[in-house]
């Protein structure tokens, strides 16, 4: 196989592989701590449900929802810690929320794990994660 | 004035949890992309969503460019009087819209 | 030399390259089986699928008559009335001697019986038009004519579905047919049926037509894509509907 007859079809029919922007870890814990302040979140009692395996980046399914009462609740935050951004949504829960959860369509720029926190009227925090690949599209516009 | 979907039930028991779902036509651009000479297509986004019912407030929702384009989002509220169930969202240009559901309490 | 290139590169990504040869033609399988359960899900639920935001839309417009004049409702009465009429699109037209899409359709309604100004076929009010017809025929099997004076077209649509394209020189028939189920890159090639459009997709963020998901395809390849009206996209169009009987229409549908 010549080397660069691979070279000429595999650039064209896939897109240039590119490194998106990533937040660096860093980023990340600042801006979890923006919301959250210090409080270091515990596990258990939140669901985070995103697809392990993700067709299209531009449009992931995802919904988190915790066991308890709404008025136990304050907010959920959602964070993508391989976005250029790591902040995806606050969604804040008041006196006529009839269950503490919500479900919405994100963009995730890469492979990477999303993280929920969910934010108690107590002001203590629970949080789940999940790790997802992002699989790479081909033949775009 | 962008196109906006609301998925509400028309009647409720008192005491009810009902599911409210809403779609938005908006492109939410992220400000992250550039257009084809290069240059970066500014911010467009809706920021923030806030749903009520009868004035209480069931989802306040502050958003960011990670938010899919034509936003969607499903939450739940608990039906106690008839009356009106309102949202309200504003873009990066400061536009505030707001739209409305009714809902009967048998 | 380009199609050896193209064979390597399918087999570099571990595709194993079939010889072309008469095969047996697998039963239609719609994008919507190969499709993540994510993606199934956005489409079985009309309150979660984005497309009905255009459908929504051309409830309106069905209804809205311009400056006094008659609008779609005026003639054909509600959407329901045309129940089963995007499944025959495109469809022969006497007068004009060819087939018309169900977007032309529209538009010879819109610039002759409206007084309205032709508009491009991928604009949103022939999307959201198209979406709402499509819709009302969800469910029934997309029974475009192919024989009698459909056949010339649907043969020239199955000659240009063998022909191979562009720069990589590759056929539809290729990838569609002999690689279909296989993967490119991590995506799936899916048969390739239009038995969806107009049809939200995840990559355009919008709803799109099918001559537009052609227009990438062909793009794709490195071939210079057919204009946005060209009797080859008609032509195809009708062959890819034979070509997926006993597919039912699903517009508007949702695909990576």
């Amino acid at each position: 196989m010549k080397r660069r007859g691979f070279l000429i079809v595999a650039g064209s029919l896939v897109p240039a592989i590119w490194a998106p922007a990533r937040a660096t870890p860093a980023e990340v814990a600042q801006a979890i701590k923006s919301v959250i302040g210090s409080t270091v979140p515990k596990p258990g009692r939140l669901k985070l449900d995103v697809p392990v395996l993700v067709e299209n980046g531009n449009a992931v399914a995802l919904s988190a929802s915790i066991d308890a009462l709404p008025g136990e609740v304050r907010a959920i935050h959602v964070f993508a810690e391989g976005n250029p951004l790591p902040r995806i949504g606050s969604f804040r829960f008041g006196p006529a929320t009839g269950r503490p959860r919500i479900a919405t369509r994100i963009r995730l720029a890469t492979s990477q794990t999303v993280i929920a926190i969910a934010e108690m009227t107590d002001g203590t925090c629970y949080s789940d994660s999940v790790d997802l690949l992002v699989t790479l599209a081909a033949c775009l516009e | 004035m962008v196109r906006v979907l609301i998925n509400v039930p028309k009647k409720a028991h008192r005491g009810e949890v009902i599911e409210i779902k809403v779609l938005i036509s908006h492109p939410m651009e992220s400000g992250q992309r550039r257009n084809e000479m290069g240059q970066p297509i500014p911010r467009d986004i809706i920021h923030s969503f806030r749903c009520t019912y009868n004035n209480q407030v069931v989802l306040e929702a502050e958003l960011f460019p990670a938010v899919a384009a034509n936003p969607f989002l499903s939450f739940f509220a608990v039906a106690e009087d008839t009356g009106t169930i309102v949202f309200a969202f504003t873009d990066d240009h400061g536009t505030e819209q707001v739209e409305r559901a009714a809902i009967v309490i048998e | 030399m380009m199609r050896v290139a193209a064979c390597a590169l399918m087999a570099a990504m571990g595709v194993p390259v079939a010889p072309i040869s008469a095969q047996a033609a697998p039963p239609p399988r719609s994008g919507y089986t190969d499709a993540s359960p994510a993606t199934r899900a956005m489409q079985d639920d009309d309150s979660v699928n984005p497309a009905f935001l255009w459908v929504q839309q051309g409830e309106t417009l069905w209804s809205t008559a311009r400056d006094g004049g008659t609008s779609c409702a005026g003639c054909h009465g509600a959407p329901a009335s045309m129940q089963g009429v995007a499944a025959r699109y495109p469809a022969f037209d006497a007068a004009r001697g060819r087939p018309v899409t169900l977007a032309q359709r529209i538009e010879l309604c819109r610039t002759e019986h409206q007084g309205e100004e032709r508009l491009d076929q991928d604009s949103e009010t022939l999307l959201s038009l198209t979406a709402l017809l499509g819709l009302q025929s969800r469910g029934m099997p997309v029974s475009v004519q192919q024989d009698g004076p459909m056949q010339p077209f649907h043969d020239e649509g199955a000659r240009l579905y063998a022909t191979q394209f562009g720069q990589l020189n590759l056929s539809c028939h290729q990838c569609h047919d002999e690689l279909a189920g296989q993967t490119l890159a991590g995506s799936l090639i899916p048969q390739g049926h239009a038995n969806g459009y107009p049809l939200y997709r995840l990559e355009w963020q919008s709803l799109g037509s099918l001559y537009r998901r052609i227009r990438n395809c062909l793009t794709g390849v490195r071939a210079t894509p057919f204009a946005p009206d060209a009797p080859e996209l008609i032509a195809i169009e009708i062959y890819l509907a034979g070509r997926g009987r006993g597919l039912v229409v699903e517009t508007p549908a949702v695909r990576p």
